[in-house]
């Protein structure tokens, strides 16, 4: 039934409701902005339907793109062409799921400039949508670097005391990235006489051509991720974006450059991801283990959780570059899971922070006594960043796991030290913050969620535990596409386990195979 | 009826947790009570069908869990001999312990709560049991902790509660970290988790080689000693049991369930279950029995001179944990598996026997503030005498013991018969019986007998001794707690019936567990009873061979035993001022020995401080030095100066950048029109 632009329409709904909020300019003040949010929570709900509709139509038995459409733009090779595979279209339902979660948690929180923030937050859904849906490389460059442009916004207007620094950085690391990128797309555009992205799939870029492409897609998309040591925009980013911006720059933003990993680097360069595959895992253990032993160190809320996010990002590209289909369903699920997980947990800061104006651990203590139903909110995404088994944090950590072993047994070893110290940070910040005793005289008369809140919050949990019991949704429509890939690039051997000798002489007369009954 | 067993905890979890506030405290009482009561009885049906009648092993599948390439998982339920024997002393315990904590926690305004935690504990250690593969065993495991973590920092006011809870979470943690790694190199060498498929082509694996970090390693040995690491963790043997002492932060009643009976046997029972795999990892099993001995040693060294009662039973528990593995280690999995079964009663007994204590005292723990109770509470001092004489396994050779003699001394005499590493195992088990007898003595002889150290006409002496450590109550009223030293005088009194009857119901266990299930553990009767189970090698059959060890090996522990009595009663009984006179000492050893061999000192220094100083140092140093001063901020600076007068910065770089990407998309159209590649 592709007969009908459904991606399209997913993708400019939000548009139209952000084009709606600006002709609605007139009325001003109270009324003025109550029309705004009403119109932003409309218009985000009614495309997380027509983005399930989407999901609901994709067959997930199909490992090629869907739901395809074409038409001429441009002229002359560059098409606005949109479709979805197996890696794509859930980061679509994602980015529409996460979106009304962040119009509501600006409900009462936003107060300056309503209608222009509402506007921001659905052109950039409208962005988001369009990286993920986008066939074409112009068209996925436009949306891939446009987003980026209501986030300056959001942060630099709606922030915190040192928003300027924080978008200053930002700004220049992902300058950087996007130059270098755009270098690369000329030359495919060049080399490949075309921009579509499905026929530069099949195209054999030269090994040496390779080297250069991927790292000139690298230096964008580690700085998106981020990797370590072009992370530290982040927790300044995330400290001072107001909380639906932390949602939306932990849940979306930071999958673009995942996604961007799998769907150019690994099939379109894979010689130069398998000659570049130790390094990334260098990296990737280095981001688990020094930013979960910073985050360790954290005074504040905010930035303890956006360390976090660097060090399960870190499983994310070492999954990735396994190039198993184990390590590579892990990077998608783990992405999916951590879009709604950090998301929620940067939720969870600013229903403290809505309340106290302050992100400083130091200045809670005994929450659960006031507030029991934040603390048991709070806890389940405690454990699920955990990684505690039935919550969906758990499967995407342990399957990259898998994956690694399989690649390489140091990196596993590594990435395994991450599970002890993320339960040390997890816990020590949710000891000082929930539980102690309840006595801080500034905490007095603090309430526990309200109904906007826990309905903010409900549905997240739903999902982390769902996923976290039963991920085969997930993996059914991951699994096909991600086969693909891994039999296309057919670097690791379909049949998994690894070299084994052959076994040694048995010593002292115990014939390992024979004598198997007692 | 199987998922029953497993799910009705579960529904008692959630009725309590979720709505306990509307049925109201009592109203979740009973139904997680109820629902275990009938789960309990069940598994005794599951039992006596399974293992005493041999029916078949049972799976039933419920759900597929991950599934990704050649890693398919499932939620399944697996029920052999090796399961039911758990359900029964999950279960059961569980039931009791559910039972007494109506009694014991009935001060407590968290009530639901509790309980919740309990029958989700339950559920959890349930689910771990029944595991069919290595993931969801995972799954119960970490279940397990987590419930562990909630109900040792349940008291969530007190910091030590807190901060034992973390540490336990942390530690288990160490563990989990071998153990998902033994689990993925499970799956990277056989292709599968699932027990059945690893176990099959288990044999063949034998003597052969991988790479692993960087060496060539035996495959078997590798993969079981990642997976014992996290044994260790869970079952708190040496070198990870720093967690287990300061678990006892939570309510006694979870220290008799979770900290006792059930989840620290959990690594007993992994080691089990992976018969099959470790049969093919001889090194890995010598790893086993060593690493059990000295623990058995070790913690048995620590108890001897602690002075909170809950802590002495801790540290028997891991003493104890450390027979069971060491037992595993010469290949008697059913030796083990028997101990693990009658542990469960004695020391749940004794556990809530010392919650009994600590209740009629107001919620005191000082040893050295009782004295005199046998006349007061004579029930209790009952129950805690033949949990004390089930502990330190009396009886009379070939005629009659209470429980833990007939586990305890199989394991003595299978440990002796392997020879090897299992001598090591027997001197050590031979010295920690010594030493368990003393310090279950000196335990009784301080709590129940000699003069009353509650009244307040107590020694000059003791009052001194009363400051050297700060009280680590059990408290649910901590402040009231303090009250009681200088108000009015304390009246012992006894437990209500609620916590009497599961203490009677478990001495009944203490008393005749070790009689009527020896022969099918580990009697004529055993190879019919555990079939596919448990595997054996024939090369290994020490549990055979340890009726033909000597005459003084099947004495030997009995003369220990009596030893250890001997001098628990001349010091605590007889002359109890030698006792506080040496003490009062402090000599070299004894600190050490009270002090823990210093082990928690050491960790801090090598692993806490220097993990928050590297923290610390990677963020200011690392992040904001480094990385920040070469990257943006210097940069900023260059582009600042540039930009300063021009534009005003907090609006100027977003066009900028706006500015860029038009500017590129410009370029690519020009490029297509006029550059005209095609």
């Amino acid at each position: 039934m592709a007969s009908w632009p459904i991606l399209s329409l997913v993708t400019f709904l939000p548009l139209a409701g952000a084009l709606l909020i600006f002709g609605l300019g007139k009325a001003e003040g109270e009324a003025g902005d109550r029309n705004a949010r009403w119109i932003a929570l409309w218009t985000t709900l009614l495309t997380l339907v027509f983005a399930i509709i989407a999901w609901s139509e994709f067959d997930p038995a199909n490992p090629g793109f869907q739901l395809v459409e074409e038409a001429s733009w441009l002229g002359g090779g560059v098409s606005y062409k949109m479709g979805v595979d197996g890696i794509s279209v859930l980061f679509v339902v994602l980015t529409a799921f996460l979106m009304p979660t962040a119009i509501l948690c600006s409900w009462t929180s936003i107060e300056d400039r309503v209608k222009q923030y509402m506007i921001c937050f659905l052109v950039l859904e409208t962005l988001m949508i369009g990286v993920f849906c986008a066939l074409d490389l112009i068209v996925f460059y436009v949306f891939f670097e446009g987003g980026l442009i209501p986030m300056f916004i959001i942060i630099g207007v709606w922030g915190g005391k040192r928003r300027v620094y924080a978008t200053y950085k930002f700004f220049l690391y992902t300058l950087l990235g996007s130059v270098l990128m755009l270098i690369a797309i000329l030359y495919m555009w060049a080399t490949a006489g075309t921009t579509d992205i499905v026929k530069l799939l099949a195209y054999d870029f030269a090994p040496e051509a390779q080297t250069w492409l991927w790292l000139a897609f690298f230096a964008s998309f580690a700085v998106k991720m981020p990797m370590w040591p072009v992370h530290t925009w982040l927790p300044d980013a995330h400290v001072e974006a107001p909380t639906a911006g932390s949602v939306i720059l932990a849940g979306i933003l930071l999958k673009m450059g995942g996604y961007g990993f799998l769907r150019f680097s690994v099939p379109m360069f894979p010689d130069a991801s398998l000659y570049f595959q130790s390094f990334v895992f260098a990296l990737s253990v280095i981001a688990i283990i020094y930013t979960s032993l910073v985050a360790l160190a954290q005074e504040d809320i905010k930035k303890l959780i956006a360390y976090s996010s660097v060090a399960h990002m870190g499983f994310v590209t070492m999954g990735i570059f396994t190039l198993n289909q184990q390590g590579i369903d892990a990077a998608l699920f783990q992405m999916i899971s951590h879009g709604f997980v950090s998301g929620a947990l940067f939720l969870c800061v600013g229903v403290i922070y809505d309340r106290m104006h302050t992100r400083e651990i130091a200045a809670y203590g005994g929450l659960v006594t006031p507030m029991p139903v934040y603390a048991f909110t709070f806890m389940v995404f405690t454990m699920a960043n955990v990684g505690l088994p039935g919550t969906s944090g758990f499967v995407g950590e342990f399957l990259s796991l898998a994956g690694a072993f399989q690649a390489n047994t140091w990196v596993a070893v590594g990435a395994a030290s991450g599970v002890i110290l993320s339960a040390a940070y997890a816990l020590y910040l949710y000891r000082r913050v929930v539980y102690g005793v309840f006595d801080k005289p500034s905490l007095r008369g603090i309430l526990d969620m309200n109904s906007r809140e826990i309905g903010t919050l409900g549905p997240l949990i739903a999902a982390t535990i769902f996923f976290g019991i039963y991920p085969k949704p997930i993996f059914d429509v991951t699994g096909p596409a991600v086969r693909q890939m891994v039999e296309t690039l057919g670097v690791s051997t379909p049949h998994a386990p690894i070299s084994v000798s052959e076994p040694v002489k048995p010593t002292e007369g115990e014939a390992p195979a024979a004598e198997e009954h007692h | 009826m199987l998922s029953a067993i497993v799910f009705l905890p579960l529904l008692g979890a959630l009725i309590a947790g979720f709505f306990g506030r509307l049925i109201g405290a009592r109203m979740a009482e009973i139904v997680t009570t109820g629902l275990l009561g009938v789960a309990a009885v069940l598994s005794w049906i599951a039992f006596i069908g399974i293992g005493i009648n041999g029916a078949e092993t049972q799976t039933i599948e419920v759900l597929p869990w991950i599934t990704s390439g050649q890693l398919q998982t499932s939620w399944t339920l697996r029920v052999d001999v090796l399961t039911v024997v758990m359900l029964v002393v999950v279960n059961t315990v569980s039931s009791l312990v559910h039972l007494y904590s109506i009694g014991y926690m009935a001060e407590d305004p968290h009530r639901p709560r509790f309980f919740a935690y309990l029958s989700l504990f339950t559920f959890a250690m349930l689910m771990l049991v029944t595991a069919d593969n290595f993931l969801q065993l995972f799954f119960g495991w970490e279940g397990v902790g987590l419930a562990s973590y909630l109900l040792i920092g349940f008291w969530y006011q007190k910091p030590s509660a807190n901060a034992a809870a973390i540490k336990a979470f942390v530690v288990n943690r160490v563990g989990d970290f071998g153990f998902a790694l033994g689990i993925v190199g499970v799956f990277a060498v056989f292709g599968s988790i699932d027990f059945d498929s690893v176990f099959a082509a288990a044999p063949n694996m034998a003597g052969r080689t991988f790479e692993f970090a960087g060496m060539q390693l035996d495959v078997m040995t590798t993969l079981c000693l990642l997976l014992f690491v996290g044994a260790m963790g869970k079952s708190a043997q040496f070198g990870l049991h720093t967690w287990l002492p300061d678990a006892m932060e939570g309510p006694t009643p979870v220290s008799a369930l979770i900290h006792a009976a059930t989840m620290v046997t959990a690594g007993v029972f992994l080691v089990c279950r992976c018969s099959p795999m470790f049969e093919y990892a001889p090194d890995a099993l010598a790893f086993v029995t060593i690493i059990g001995a000295i623990t058995a040693f070790f913690a048995a060294t620590v108890g001897m001179f602690q002075d909170d009662i809950k802590r002495v039973i801790a540290y028997s528990t891991c003493s104890q944990l450390g027979y069971m593995f060491f037992a595993a280690g010469v290949s008697a999995y059913q030796a083990a598996m028997f101990h693990l079964f009658t542990h469960a009663f004695f020391k749940a007994l004794l556990f809530l026997g010392a919650g009994s204590v600590i209740h009629a005292m107001h919620h005191e723990q000082d040893m050295r503030k009782m004295g005199g109770l046998w006349k007061l509470i004579p029930f209790t001092y009952a129950m805690m005498m033949i949990g004390t004489i089930a502990l330190i396994g009396f009886g009379i050779p070939h005629v009659f013991g209470f429980a833990g003699f007939y586990s305890k001394d199989a394991i003595l005499e299978t440990a002796y018969a392997a020879g090897g590493v299992g001598s090591f195992a027997f001197i050590a088990g031979i010295v920690a019986a010594l030493m368990t007898s003393f310090y279950s003595w000196r335990l009784a002889f301080m709590t129940f007998h000699g003069a009353p150290k509650w009244k307040h006409t107590a020694e000059e002496e003791h009052a001194h001794g009363a400051h050297a450590e700060p009280a680590q109550g059990d408290h649910a009223h901590a402040h009231a707690a303090h009250d009681d030293h200088h108000g009015h005088e304390l009246h012992p009194h006894e437990s209500p019936i609620t916590m009497t009857v599961p203490l009677f119901v478990l001495s009944v266990g203490a008393v005749l567990a070790g009689l009527l299930f020896a022969p099918y553990f580990i009697g004529e009767e055993n190879e019919a009873f555990w079939r596919e189970a448990i595997k054996v090698l024939p090369a290994h059959h020490a549990l055979h061979a340890r009726h033909e060890v000597p005459e003084w090996v099947v004495w030997a522990p009995w003369v220990v035993t009596v030893f250890g009595f001997l001098i628990a009663a001349y010091y605590f009984l007889w002359r109890p001022q030698r006792a506080a006179a040496l003490a009062a000492q402090n000599g070299l050893l004894y600190s050490f020995l009270k002090n823990k061999w210093y082990v928690d000192e050491l960790y801090d220094l090598i692993f806490v401080r220097p993990a928050m100083w590297l923290g610390r140092f990677l963020w200011k140093k690392g992040d904001g030095w480094t990385i920040d001063g070469l990257g943006p901020d210097g940069v900023a600076a260059r582009v600042l100066d540039v930009a300063r007068g021009a534009v005003r910065v907090q609006t100027g770089f977003i066009y900028h950048y706006a500015f860029a990407m038009l500017i590129g998309v410009a370029a690519l159209l020009t490029w297509l029109m006029f550059g005209g590649a095609h």
